[in-house]
């Protein structure tokens, strides 16, 4: 298991599993209705061109989200 | 009188997440004839149909799309408010029907637990079981029917495979099969509870969609992506703008043809004045609107249905974070540089009911082609047609594109500071799923183009054709003949000057004197509310200008001296100060018409009105006094 960082930080292509959701609600609960729980995998599959907002692959959805929201988000990158 | 025993009719209610193929499915049911309207205090839609299952006439209700039942604003409160029965005029439906993704059951599982400890009657529907299929994904229906203890059916989501034993099931909640141990009401023990059960059903998850992979490859790329977009952009510009034109000017000859047509043949008088210049041209002031705005509803919701729109919204979303917006308002904003009747409409496709209000809200800065004829009237006429920057830049189109600025910026600001202190930030986070590109499908599309046409047409329609037959009213009556031997031109104008439009730009001079606007101006700008651009002819009617020949205007309002201090009336600081009005009030009543029908209130309109007046008002006045200041 690796160290854990922040779902928006987490490179392009890599994937990785959700540790833990810490946002205050009711973002956590969004959160966790769209699917975010520990133990979901996700993969970050691009960056809009700005940078800002990603695409991320969990439970066979693309779900964008700004960093804003991803940081929320403890990962520890699978290997 | 016997009162009847009825019995009363059943009511589903339709509930899941968006893009789970719940709208889809509500029309497959209903048929397209959805009763819209919005619920109480908030601006949602509100959209209930009548479908006939089975022999038996059932109400369902199409509940606004969510993620879960845990209320996080009073937008999204709706849909456990609904269910609980506290949202007054909207019984509680007697069964629910949960759409899901069958690709996205994974997700959703969780919400549909929740909607089981509803306690009602539940089924749930699996769409897009084809899609699933493709990907190589496989779920056990029967192991989820077990597991869940409700109906599960799976329909293949577009071609209505399905679809009739759906109906028959519909048709008869009492028979449906109740759990007989609800799911956890805790959390985390759901969540544990949907972990099993997936396990158990789930047997193959699916993979991503190769097309869709292959395609966003090109349609997301850092460059490509952006450059598609633009071009996209450019495409909705084009088709509102130039490709629109035609048809508009069809409609306008032929109301033309028309009017003159009933006036041949009907007697001088009343009626015929009343049927060519006030039914007829109050008729084709709403259906002027008609090219726009199917054309603009054409291209999104082919867009919309192909999956292009999401991506859109993905590229742009970074530009409109900063002004508390999100990239689906994008298009809202760009298509009311055409008119902001469409671009109101499109607001629609803005999910959350905040930014949607905010976008509909500043849509109207945007500078509509509407302004362009009373822009180029004022700008031919006072700003000098020379060159500037050593023969680079005429300054005429400088002044116009400083004006479209102007309008674009305001706009922008407004955004953010409305969405700050008087609509309040959405306190949900942007969500954004990006579908699978799909096949539009060629009879929803075009039931869906229909849609916001006709409801333009009946809703806002109807306030747009009575309020230019009052304002046809008021420039024509009390008709006051002119002295004998008067010319056409001289005819026209003794008229408008008695007439209660001419009383009421003399009785609002006072107030607009301070912007540097007279009486002339004044019955200009009450005629201008019924369309911006009105306002040049009626300028030519009070110059007694012709107004065939633009240039007999542009002299006369050159020319004119007030008889009372021997000034002109057209200074720079008051057409400087006229420029500036145009720039940010809110003088359309059909901007107005389909912003009620849009927000089903007169609150917001009139907010906007009132905003849009205050900051036109400000703004001209300073300008004058400014200008003025400077020229003296």
């Amino acid at each position: 298991m690796s160290e854990s960082l922040s779902l928006s930080g987490l490179p392009i292509g890599a994937a990785a599993t959700v540790i833990a959701v810490d946002a205050a609600e009711p973002l956590g609960t969004r959160l966790r209705d769209l699917g975010l729980h520990p133990g979901t995998k996700v993969i970050c599959l691009r960056r809009a061109p700005l940078g800002d907002p990603r695409i991320y692959e969990l439970r066979g959805v693309q779900l964008c989200l700004r960093g804003s929201e991803a940081r929320k988000v403890r990962v520890s990158a699978d290997d | 009188m016997t009162e009847a025993v009825v019995q009363p009719t059943l009511r589903l209610g339709l509930v899941g997440s968006p893009n789970s193929g719940k709208t889809t499915l509500f029309n497959a049911l209903t048929g397209l004839r959805a009763k819209v309207g919005n619920y109480p205090g908030v601006t949602v839609e509100r959209r209930e149909g009548t479908a006939r299952l089975d022999g038996q006439t059932v109400r369902v209700i199409d509940l606004p799309g969510t993620y879960g039942l845990e209320p996080m604003s009073p937008d999204e409160a709706v849909v456990s408010r609904v269910l609980a029965g506290e949202v007054a005029d909207v019984a509680p439906p007697d069964a629910l029907v949960v759409t899901v993704d069958a690709c996205a059951i994974s997700r959703s599982l969780g919400f549909v637990a929740e909607l089981i400890n509803q306690d009602l009657p539940t089924c749930l529907v699996l769409t897009m079981t084809d899609e699933l299929q493709a990907r190589g994904g496989k779920l056990d229906l029967d192991r989820l029917r077990a597991a869940l203890g409700i109906p599960v059916l799976g329909v293949v989501g577009h071609r209505g495979i399905g679809l009739d034993f759906l109906r028959q099931l519909l048709a008869r909640p009492s028979a449906w099969e109740r759990p007989p141990i609800p799911p956890p009401r805790d959390a985390e023990e759901r969540h544990a509870w949907c972990e099993s059960v997936l396990e158990r059903v789930l047997l193959r998850a699916p993979g991503r969609d190769s097309w869709t992979e292959q395609i966003d490859r090109v349609v997301l790329h850092p460059l490509g992506g952006t450059a598609l977009f633009i071009a996209v952009m450019v495409l909705f510009f084009q088709l509102i703008f130039a490709w629109a034109t035609p048809a508009m000017d069809a409609i306008d000859a032929g109301m033309n043809v028309l009017a003159s047509g009933v006036r041949a043949a009907l007697p001088p008088g009343l009626l015929a004045d009343f049927l060519s210049d006030g039914l007829i041209a109050g008729v084709g002031s709403v259906v002027i609107f008609l090219p726009q705005i199917t054309l603009l509803f054409g291209l999104l919701y082919l867009l919309e249905d192909v999956g292009y729109m999401a991506r859109a919204a993905f590229v742009v979303d970074r530009l409109m974070a900063r002004i508390g917006l999100e990239g689906r308002a994008f298009v809202a904003l760009l298509s009311s540089y055409a008119c902001a009747i469409p671009g109101i409409m499109a607001a629609r496709t803005v999910p959350s009911p905040r930014q949607r209000l905010v976008t509909i809200l500043v849509a109207p800065l945007m500078t509509c082609s509407a302004r362009l004829p009373v822009y180029a009237l004022l700008i031919a006429a006072f700003v000098p047609n020379t060159t500037v920057l050593g023969g680079l830049l005429g300054l005429q189109g400088l002044v116009l594109l400083g004006l479209y600025l102007l309008g674009a910026v305001t706009a922008l600001m407004a955004a953010a500071l409305l969405s700050r202190f008087v609509v309040g930030h959405a306190s949900l986070p942007f969500v954004l799923e990006l579908p699978p590109y799909r096949m539009p499908r060629f009879r929803l599309w075009i039931g869906q183009v229909w849609g916001a046409a006709s409801s333009f047409l009946r809703r806002a329609g109807t306030i747009i054709l009575l309020v230019s037959i009052v304002l046809w009213g008021l420039l024509t009556y009390p008709r006051v003949e002119a002295p004998a031997g008067a010319s056409q031109v001289e005819a026209n104008r003794y008229a408008l000057e008695h007439s209660a439009a001419g009383s009421l730009g003399r009785a609002i001079e006072p107030a607009i004197a301070p912007l540097g606007f007279d009486w002339k101006i004044g019955v200009g700008l009450v005629a201008s509310l019924a369309a911006r651009e009105v306002i040049v002819a009626t300028l030519a009617q009070v110059y007694a200008a012709s107004e065939e020949d633009g240039t007999s205007l542009r002299n006369a309002i050159r020319e004119d001296v007030d008889p009372r201090s021997g000034e002109r009336v057209f200074t720079p600081a008051s057409v400087a100060s006229l420029l500036i009005f145009f720039v940010f009030a809110l003088q359309c009543m059909s901007t107005l018409a389909v912003m009620r029908r849009e927000t089903n209130s007169w609150r917001w309109p009139a907010f906007a009105f009132a905003y849009l007046f205050g900051l036109a008002y400000g703004a001209s006045f300073l300008t004058y006094r400014i200008v003025s200041a400077f020229t003296a």
